[in-house]
């Protein structure tokens, strides 16, 4: 063979130029780490920031709107990626804030490592995001999980953190493997790990449909871990309740969206066919996940572990929009179905985001301030942080006129829209549950005694920010039709 | 100006001032709120002047002029009917609100709640504004509640009192007994006729008028003639408003307002209400004779009995509020013998004179600072003179004098009845005739205790002004103590001129109305086209109308009937009772022992009201508190959901137990158990 007949092809690397940028940058903050003397970090910070800026940057300049394909077709550039990453990068970029006062209190914890594992953490995300095959799909999820394992006991003296990293590797570990073992029965079936060619082969009815439901069972059961919906989700509680807050923060806002994207990759592209069979496993999920999330927050006293559980109902709550797309074979709502589920996740996110950055805000060190009880008399110590919290309580808990709201009734449109009443019915009562929860914060908030009266200080980046987050949560929750429409828009254009 | 605009300014004016006053009332001085409010309701005064003289002209007009709602085939709008019939009520609301307003000054001088006051007044006018204005069933049911809810917050104007608490409580509670009624009286007509408008009600009236419901599901012994059912459910909303036997017991209760309002809402305006939605619905109740027997026997019961109360009143504004009480009854009659008109001009004139008796025994009150009872008085008439001669034309205006206004309104309903064929009329005339005779009794005895005999003020007395049953009268916090009366030796003086103004701006209309009233609004085409008669059914007004000749022929014509004469006696057994001979009425009360206790006791109506029905409904309510909310909501629904929540949370804190074993094994049996699921189907 001579080197003419080598036909190797340059693989078009402009739709995954952000994905090389990030990696290329986290490889570099790495090795300039090394040399910063600085017990703060600065400038690792700083160029942690400009990095994701600058994937930012890159993701939108070569965002072109249409399908864009790379080597040899595991890769994906489209709108809804495109949509996704920026809001992995601003997720990320506020985390970081959010976490950099918390960070410097806990010497353990400010460390290079922490900057670049979080790096290499978003670029699992980013190919997670971008996946267009099922080892991609992968790929990205190691890459994320095993940055968070290491992330989860990055503060190694700590025996609870070291006890939930190990907890999160050994159920991962086995999550993966359950999720490997379904893809190999797909692949079995349909003889092609590329999500679009098993779509294909399966609309041509070619596929054993007994070896695909075997091996879609094990494919859900690796997605629902990652969501961690009931009966996947138990490493949640202990993870988030056990995990340094900022690190919670990180696990509990951006993954988020990544899972959401694999969900609509592997499932929704991929798996459409047999739409009424994982459907009616997400709807198992979901109700599970509803139930147990929000009866087991009400016994919580610990707010981590409280918002653990939140986290379980809410992704229940917005699989709900995942089970109704496709309904007897007629895909018609299956847009609004879509894209109610993805504004329900995005609003989650930022709300969480919020939520947790509240906790890391009230933090101090040698002091956690992740007790119900911390948040006493919040209003008293800081009016402005106490509304900017109701407003998070509010819109978790679906009430009208914040995003939290607008989230649940179009979610829940699209489950009537479907013909499930009875499962609308079931998610309404579920989240009146909640509510309870949620309220109590506010009341503890509002009407009782601060058991430690002093006035909070806060940097003034976090200050902007934190208020930034909570205006977003209550004017979304007012003008939702923006984001609504982008949402509806990316999905058209992607699928 | 065109005239949308004019309608539209008459409610909104009083709306404006009452924002002012009420949405600022603690940062405004008081010449902000008077003024502001005085303001307004001028505005609506003249606007209505300009407009009836409009409507004089020949414009009337009915329109909407904003959509609320549209539900399916049904539009409820906010719009204007204006004709002559509105056009009346518009003066007659503006013109004495104004009155009471200017007045306000004068009475509410030293009283905290100042602006407060003004505001509710001026909210009053917007509400009855639009009642009257409405061309729908809708927003006369908003206005209908809307005057409800001022004169539930008027009675309880001085919040700190438990009897004024317990005044307004009552007067909502009665309104609601009325307005269950009234609504289901719209809901039949939204019902059947598919509009709430009322110019196409009406106009579908006449194709329902043989058409029967059943009440009960269907079944043939429950079954109604629909009209009737309708009007009478109207009706029923009427009684409640205008304080009908036997809804009528909180209007004597509502005394405890200021005075102000008692001359306002509870005399001259929203009282009438009732009177002036029936004379609206002419086109349904002509259809119904059913409906106007009930009318006029409620009407006549009302008219008399009420009127008994008046003798054996001490507290003088009550002998004034039974006196509302019996003429409203009389307006009713007209009602019901079909005369609708004379029932309005009754309204017109009732509203003026009896709006000055009100205001009249205000100033005796101011007088007599604040002493109620007209036992503690006696030649008043010395020392204010204006309020005297004012109160002496109000009350010859009251008992049917020839010439005064109250003759020619209260002399044609009489007629109107002697001459109606409806069931029940005969009950109905010997009950206004006797009426007369007692309204003058009545009238007179407060008249010559107040103004005349011996000076019976200034003395050390025990027996407080206000009536017993109440019972405490002494709460010191009440800023304005309304119970001091004179002091020994103090002498009651006239009052100042924003209180007298009014009285004698009163006693005008008082003296003419009537003379220059009859003739276009009885007998002319004044209603002609608004209220609607079936002449044959119903031929009073018809052959009414034979019998006039001219107001001043019906006035000496008068002096040769028995209504005449009749009142003359009615005067002069008072001026021999408590002039002559004090001591008779002493001896005819200790013969008649237990009639006495029973119009003491108010015919036992409030006695059977709080046994029966309050009664009844606190058991009620007992019931369902211990059964329903301790027993079924808090023991089962919410207590032992919590008990469940707390069982279910404690389960799963229980499989949360830490061990990495068994979150692995939770994730094994999970895909197990999909496994199990799917696979077996396929």
């Amino acid at each position: 063979m001579t080197l003419a007949e080598m036909q190797f092809v340059i693989p078009d690397l402009r739709p995954a130029s952000a994905e090389l940028f990030m990696l290329a940058m986290a490889c570099g903050i790495l090795l300039v780490d090394l040399f910063v003397k600085d017990k703060k970090r600065t400038l690792t910070f700083v160029l942690t920031q400009l990095a994701l800026l600058g994937a930012a940057v890159i993701t939108f300049m070569t965002s072109t709107g249409e399908i864009a394909y790379t080597f040899s077709n595991m890769y994906v550039d489209d709108l809804l990626g495109d949509l996704l990453k920026l809001l992995t990068y601003l997720t990320v970029i506020v985390v970081l804030f959010y976490s950099r006062g918390y960070v410097l209190d806990r010497p353990q914890m400010a460390k290079g490592e922490y900057y670049t594992l979080t790096l290499f953490a978003t670029l699992g995300m980013m190919v997670m995001i971008s996946a267009n095959h099922f080892l991609t799909v992968y790929l990205g999820l190691e890459l994320l999980s095993l940055s968070l394992y290491a992330l989860v006991a990055l503060n190694r003296d700590s025996v609870q953190a070291t006890e939930a990293a190990m907890k999160y590797f050994v159920l991962g570990a086995l999550a993966s493997g359950l999720l490997l073992y379904g893809m190999s029965m797909i692949y079995g079936a349909t003889g092609t790990l590329e999500i679009t060619a098993v779509a294909e082969r399966l609309y041509q009815g070619q596929a054993n449909k007994s070896i695909l439901v075997f091996g879609l069972v094990f494919l859900v059961a690796g997605i629902a871990f990652k969501l961690g919906v009931v009966p996947f989700h138990m490493w949640i509680p202990d993870v988030y309740h056990g995990a340094p807050t900022a690190i919670t923060l990180l696990i509990a806002s951006a993954p988020k969206l990544a899972a959401f994207a694999i969900v609509m990759r592997m499932l929704v592209n991929g798996l459409v066919v047999l739409a009424a069979d994982w459907q009616m496993m997400l709807i198992i999920l979901s109700v599970l996940s509803m139930a147990i999330g929000n009866l087991a927050a009400i016994a919580q006293t610990n707010l981590k572990r409280m918002l653990a559980y939140s986290a379980i109902s809410h992704m229940g709550f917005m699989l709900l929009g995942l089970v109704t797309g496709v309904i007897g074979g007629d895909a018609r709502f299956a847009l609004n179905a879509y894209s109610s589920s993805m504004f329900y996740v995005i609003t989650y996110v930022l709300t969480s985001a919020g939520t947790f950055g509240m906790i890391l805000l009230l933090a101090r060190a040698g002091f956690e301030s992740d007790l119900l009880d911390d948040f006493k008399g919040l209003n008293k110590r800081s009016p402005w942080f106490a509304a900017m919290m109701m407003m998070m309580m509010f819109s978790m808990a679906g009430v009208p006129f914040f995003v939290g709201f607008f989230a649940k009734f179009s979610v829940l449109q699209a489950v009537v829209a479907a013909g499930y009443l009875w499962l609308a019915i079931a998610a309404v009562i579920f989240s009146l549950i909640g509510a309870f929860y949620y309220l109590r914060v506010v009341k503890l908030m509002y009407f009782d005694q601060p058991n430690d009266p002093s006035p909070i200080h806060a940097p003034f980046d976090v200050k902007l920010l934190m208020s930034a987050n909570g205006l977003a949560v209550a004017l979304l929750g007012i003008f939702p039709q923006a984001l609504m429409s982008i949402c509806a828009v990316a999905l058209l254009r992607s699928l | 100006m065109d005239m949308k605009s004019l309608y539209l300014l008459v409610p909104l004016a009083p709306l404006a001032g009452a924002m002012i006053a009420g949405l600022f009332c603690r940062i405004i001085p008081r010449w902000v709120a008077h003024t502001a409010t005085i303001a307004g309701v001028a505005i609506a005064f003249f606007a209505s002047f300009l407009i009836f003289k409009d409507v004089m002209a020949g414009n009337t007009y009915n329109g909407p002029v904003y959509q609320w709602l549209t539900s399916g085939d049904y539009r409820f709008e906010v719009g204007f009917l204006i004709d002559q019939l509105t056009v009346t009520m518009m003066l007659v609301v503006t013109s004495v609100s104004l009155m009471v307003h200017i007045y306000t000054i004068g009475y509410m001088k030293e009283d905290p709640g100042y602006n407060r006051f003004f505001s509710y007044i001026s909210l009053f006018t917007f509400s009855m504004l639009i009642l009257v204005m409405s061309n729908n069933f809708m927003q006369l049911f908003f206005g209908w509640e809307a005057v409800g809810l001022v004169s539930y917050l008027l009675i309880g104007f001085w919040y700190t009192r438990p009897t004024a608490i317990f005044a307004n409580m009552k007067a909502f509670l009665v309104n609601r007994v009325g307005d269950f009624g009234f609504i289901l009286g719209i809901g039949l007509v939204l019902a059947h006729f598919g509009t709430l408008d009322y110019a196409a009600v009406f106009a579908k009236a006449p194709s329902l008028a043989d058409v029967t419901i059943s009440l009960f599901a269907d079944r043939e012994w429950a079954t109604v003639s629909l009209m009737s059912i309708t009007c009478i459910l109207l009706f029923i909303g009427a009684m409640g408003k205008s304080a009908q036997v036997p809804l009528h017991v909180w209007l004597p209760d509502s005394m405890e307002g200021p005075t102000p309002i008692s001359a306002l809402i509870h005399a001259a305006t929203m009282v009438t209400a009732g009177i002036f939605m029936v004379a609206r619905m002419s086109p349904l109740f002509e259809l119904s004779d059913a409906a106007l027997t009930f009318v006029i026997v409620i009407g006549s019961i009302t008219a008399l009995f009420m009127g008994f109360l008046g003798i054996i009143q001490n507290d003088i504004k009550r002998v004034v509020a039974y006196s509302t009480l019996s003429q409203l009854g009389y307006m009713t009659v007209a009602l019901g013998a079909s005369a609708y008109s004379v029932a309005i001009f009754h309204l017109m004139t009732h509203a003026f004179f009896k709006a000055l008796l009100f205001l009249g025994a205000g100033s005796v009150i101011i007088g007599m600072h604040h002493d109620q009872d007209i036992r503690n008085m006696g030649g008043l008439r010395k020392y204010m003179p204006i309020t005297w001669i004012t109160s002496l034309i109000g009350s010859l205006a009251l008992i049917g004098t020839p010439f005064f206004a109250g003759f020619y309104s209260k002399d044609s309903i009489i007629e109107a009845v002697a001459l109606s064929t409806i069931p029940g009329a005969g009950f109905a005339y010997f009950a206004v005739l006797a009426g007369v005779f007692v309204t003058a009794f009545y009238s007179f005895r407060m008249y010559f205790l107040v103004f005349h005999g011996e000076e019976r003020f200034g003395k050390a007395h025990d027996a407080h002004g206000h009536d017993a049953h109440e019972g405490d009268h002494d709460d010191e916090e009440v800023a304005h103590d309304h119970h001091h009366g004179l002091a020994p030796g103090q002498k009651p003086h006239e009052t100042p001129w924003v209180v007298t103004l009014p009285l004698v701006l009163l006693a005008i209309p008082s003296v003419i109305i009537g003379f220059i009233g009859i003739e276009p609004m009885l007998f002319g085409d004044y209603f002609k086209g608004v209220i609607h008669i079936n002449a044959e059914a119903h031929p009073a007004m018809s052959e009414l109308a034979h019998h006039f000749h001219g107001a001043v022929a019906m006035a000496t014509h008068a002096l040769t009937t028995a209504p005449f004469w009749l009142a003359l006696s009615g005067v002069a057994l008072s001026w021999f009772f408590y002039l002559k001979r004090p001591d008779i009425p002493a001896a005819i009360k200790a013969r008649v022992e237990p009639i006495y206790t029973l119009l003491e006791n108010k015919y036992y109506f409030d006695k059977f009201n709080e046994v029966v029905f309050a009664g009844g409904a606190r058991l009620l309510g007992r019931g369902l508190w211990k059964g329903g909310d301790v027993g079924l909501i808090d023991g089962i629904v919410v207590n032992g959901s919590v008990r469940l929540v707390n069982w279910l949370a404690s389960m799963i804190r229980f499989f949360q137990s830490g061990h990495i074993y068994h979150y692995a094994f939770t994730m094994i049996i999970g895909v197990f158990v999909l496994l199990t699921l799917w696979v077996s189907r396929v």
